[in-house]
């Protein structure tokens, strides 16, 4: 598109820097919502609010493709083991966007059968607070991210199972 | 011979295509569905419990979050509801009644383009999601412009609205109004003709009329088969027996009337909204009744006993009259009623709703049994359900 | 005399005895009817007074009065355009007839009921718990049962 008449030749760069580079620009969320922030989070990857800016825009219906959960709505004990055995089933590396207050801390919902907040059962990168939170605010999580993964180094990032069983 | 088994096939609860985290293990011969088995329950948030600590205000918020496609016509049924306990029904202002009208029928709108655009993608169609969130979003800015909020509105109150519509939404709506048919027959050219949208829905999911009446199916899948009956005509509330408009039916009641009939009802209500805004009268949008209706906003801020008044009322709630009462409105899925039962108290002694989606859901079985598993897709899309509203 | 009115007086006269009171609140009427004639009176509704439709049955705690619970059918007739609700009284562990052979849609209902309340239907097809999973301690909308819970020793996984 024009960049690359203006590149020189040879670019010098670090492996980790590169490969967070790409990271960070092709991050692919699983299809996953959970209640009403799901709304929002559809409008954000659709036409108005246009995700693909950000290079997130490919929604994976199978975790197995995915690096990214926005996990976007009320987390309830039922749900709870499933959400865990996707999270399980992503390859690593993958990141976290608990999306609405109910993901954050349960919100309003503290009744049996909710889990408050989505971090008793998975670590959570980003957290986005909001009854929903407006589609801006997961594209702003999702730079903030993005600022995070692009600091990554290989050696702060243990396995996940080995997170998940400390 | 070898001996064949039927393959068990578990779909959901997380599946791109089950519209949130419902779930159906289906047993299948082939490509034949011999069984299917839909599991609940894991969106139930408790919130009929929930409600039953919290004052008649403050539950109206727990509404919002249950079809949360359709917010504004949860808390319009709530509020009906409570005011027909309280008997105050007759005294809301009428300026109120026709915006909650307008509001109502916008909200209808942005959940019928919202399943429109998921039905389409479940379906294979990805472009009408495109076409459809981008109408959507114009809707969304002008219920922004009222409410303040895209989504979780709370704004329709015991004893009418909170606060009067800006007059940049008159002017919005108006505009809206006008470009809003050409879209509908953009997406109509889409779908209407498509020959693949047509193959797989039509004559998919079909269930006889005795069924979908045992069934107590309601909203357009009820009218798909020919049923003329819609709450706002037959039982009507907020004026609707003014409004000058038609219930549109199916014949066959397969996937694809379905989708007809919603695309009929978003013109409809084009009619119902633009008859509103031409009739909107002048005057108050609150009661003012000081057992129930917080004081205007600008006295709170001058004068002692308004503010007494909006912290009583706010605090600890109204007292609602012993009974109990059951009213329904026309939701985007169907009859969405609510049974309230009151102790005398602030709080509702039972406070339980009759969800569209989970009555009509529970025919799926009936309508994708023997039918091919790609059916199972396009009849869940088209009974249009929300799983905040299924399991509560 | 209402039309609604009409319909009770013809199921007072039809079964005297089953039916314990009916009322008007606020324009609706109400029937208590006898649990142990649920059904028979179901079928009556349905076939000789015209409710085709069960539009939603529910339950009411009505702790600490006695009988606790109440099982609430709320009716709607498509011919009169009318709705009627029936309401059972029910003692703790008594259990009510299934209308599920009168309406297909009472198949789920009674099972939400049968799941929050703890109410038994006789004779249902699959009463199972249908928003929470086997092996759940307690009924959440019983009035005795915590708002936040109580430990479950089974996990849904």
């Amino acid at each position: 598109m024009g960049v690359e008449q203006n590149l020189p030749p040879v670019l010098v760069t670090n492996l980790e820097k590169l490969v967070n580079w790409a990271r960070k620009n092709s991050i692919w969320p699983a299809t996953f919502g959970l209640a009403c922030c799901a709304l929002e989070m559809m409008v954000t990857s659709s036409s108005h609010y246009d995700i693909a800016r950000f290079g997130a825009e490919v929604f994976r219906p199978s975790p197995r493709q995915s690096d990214l959960m926005i996990v976007a709505g009320t987390l309830t004990q039922k749900m709870a083991g499933p959400v865990e055995r996707i999270y399980r089933q992503m390859p690593d590396p993958k990141w976290v966007i608990a999306y609405g207050t109910c993901a954050c801390s349960g919100g309003i919902f503290n009744t049996y059968n909710t889990v408050q907040g989505v971090d008793q059962i998975i670590p959570v990168d980003v957290y986005v607070p909001g009854c929903p939170p407006r589609p801006e605010a997961l594209l702003a999580a999702i730079i903030k991210l993005q600022a995070k993964i692009s600091t990554e180094k290989f050696s702060d990032r243990p396995d996940a199972a080995a997170r998940l069983t400390a | 011979m070898a001996e064949t088994r039927n393959m068990i096939v578990n779909m959901g609860p997380q599946h791109p295509a089950t519209h949130g985290v419902l779930r159906v293990v289906l047993e299948l011969d082939g490509e034949i569905v011999v069984k299917a088995t839909p599991h609940l329950g894991h969106l139930h948030r408790g919130l009929e419990k929930l409600a039953e600590v919290k004052t008649y205000h403050q539950a109206l918020t727990l509404t919002d979050r249950m079809d949360y496609t359709g917010a504004l016509i949860n808390n319009l049924g709530y509020t009906l509801a409570v005011e027909k306990l309280l008997g105050i029904e007759d005294q809301i202002p009428a300026r109120a009644t026709v915006l909650r009208v307008m509001l109502a029928e916008l909200q209808r709108l942005a959940g019928h383009l919202l399943w429109l655009a998921t039905h389409a993608l479940d379906l294979g169609a990805m472009t009408v999601l495109f076409y459809a969130f981008r109408e959507r979003e114009t809707i969304h800015d002008l219920l922004e412009d009222v409410t303040g909020a895209r989504l979780t509105p709370s704004f329709i109150r015991v004893g009418g609205l909170p606060q009067d519509a800006p007059p940049s939404f008159f002017e919005k709506t108006r505009a809206f109004l006008k470009d809003f048919p050409r879209r509908i027959d953009q997406y109509e050219g889409l779908l209407t003709k498509n020959k693949i949208w047509r193959q797989r829905t039509q004559g998919v999911g079909i269930l006889s009329q005795e069924d979908c009446v045992s069934f107590a199916l309601t909203g357009p899948v009820l009218r798909a088969i020919g049923v003329k009956w819609d709450v706002r005509k037959a039982q009507p509330y907020c004026g609707y027996e003014t409004y000058d408009f038609e219930i549109p039916t199916g014949t066959v009641g397969d996937v694809y009337e379905r989708y007809l009939v919603r695309l009929a009802e978003m013109r409809q209500s084009l009619r119902i909204i633009e008859q509103a805004l031409a009739r909107l009268p002048e005057g108050p949008v609150m009661l003012d009744d000081p057992r129930f209706t917080p004081p205007p906003r600008q006295a709170v801020g001058e004068h002692i006993e308004a503010l007494i008044r909006q912290f009583k009322l706010m605090s600890a709630g109204f007292k609602v009259p012993e009974g109990d009462v059951y009213l329904s409105v026309e939701a985007t899925k169907g009859e969405l009623g609510y049974y309230l039962v009151s102790d005398g108290s602030e709080k509702p002694l039972r406070f339980r709703v009759r969800p569209p989606c989970f009555v009509n859901l529970q025919s799926l079985e009936k309508m994708i049994v023997g039918r091919l598993v790609a059916d199972v897709v396009a009849v869940i899309g088209s009974l249009d359900i929300v799983l905040g509203e299924i399991d509560r | 005399m209402s039309e609604c009115q009409n319909l009770v007086d013809r199921l007072t006269a039809r079964f005297g005895d089953a039916i314990l009171g009916a009322g008007e609140f606020r324009g609706q009427w109400s029937v208590r009817i006898a649990p142990g004639s649920v059904v028979e009176i179901a079928r009556f509704c349905r076939d000789e007074l015209g409710f085709e439709m069960l539009a939603d049955l529910t339950a009411v705690d009505f702790t600490p009065r006695s009988p606790r619970f109440q099982v609430v059918y709320n009716l709607y007739s498509f011919a009169h355009n009318l709705r009627l609700r029936l309401k059972a009284d029910l003692e703790e562990g008594e259990s009510v007839g299934t209308v599920e052979g009168v309406w297909l849609a009472a198949n789920w209902l009674e099972r939400e009921v049968y799941d929050l309340f703890g109410i038994v239907f006789d004779d249902h097809s699959d009463l199972r718990r249908i928003l929470l999973w086997d092996g759940y301690v307690g009924h959440p909308l019983r009035k005795d049962f915590p708002l936040h819970g109580v430990p479950q020793k089974v996990q849904y996984r």
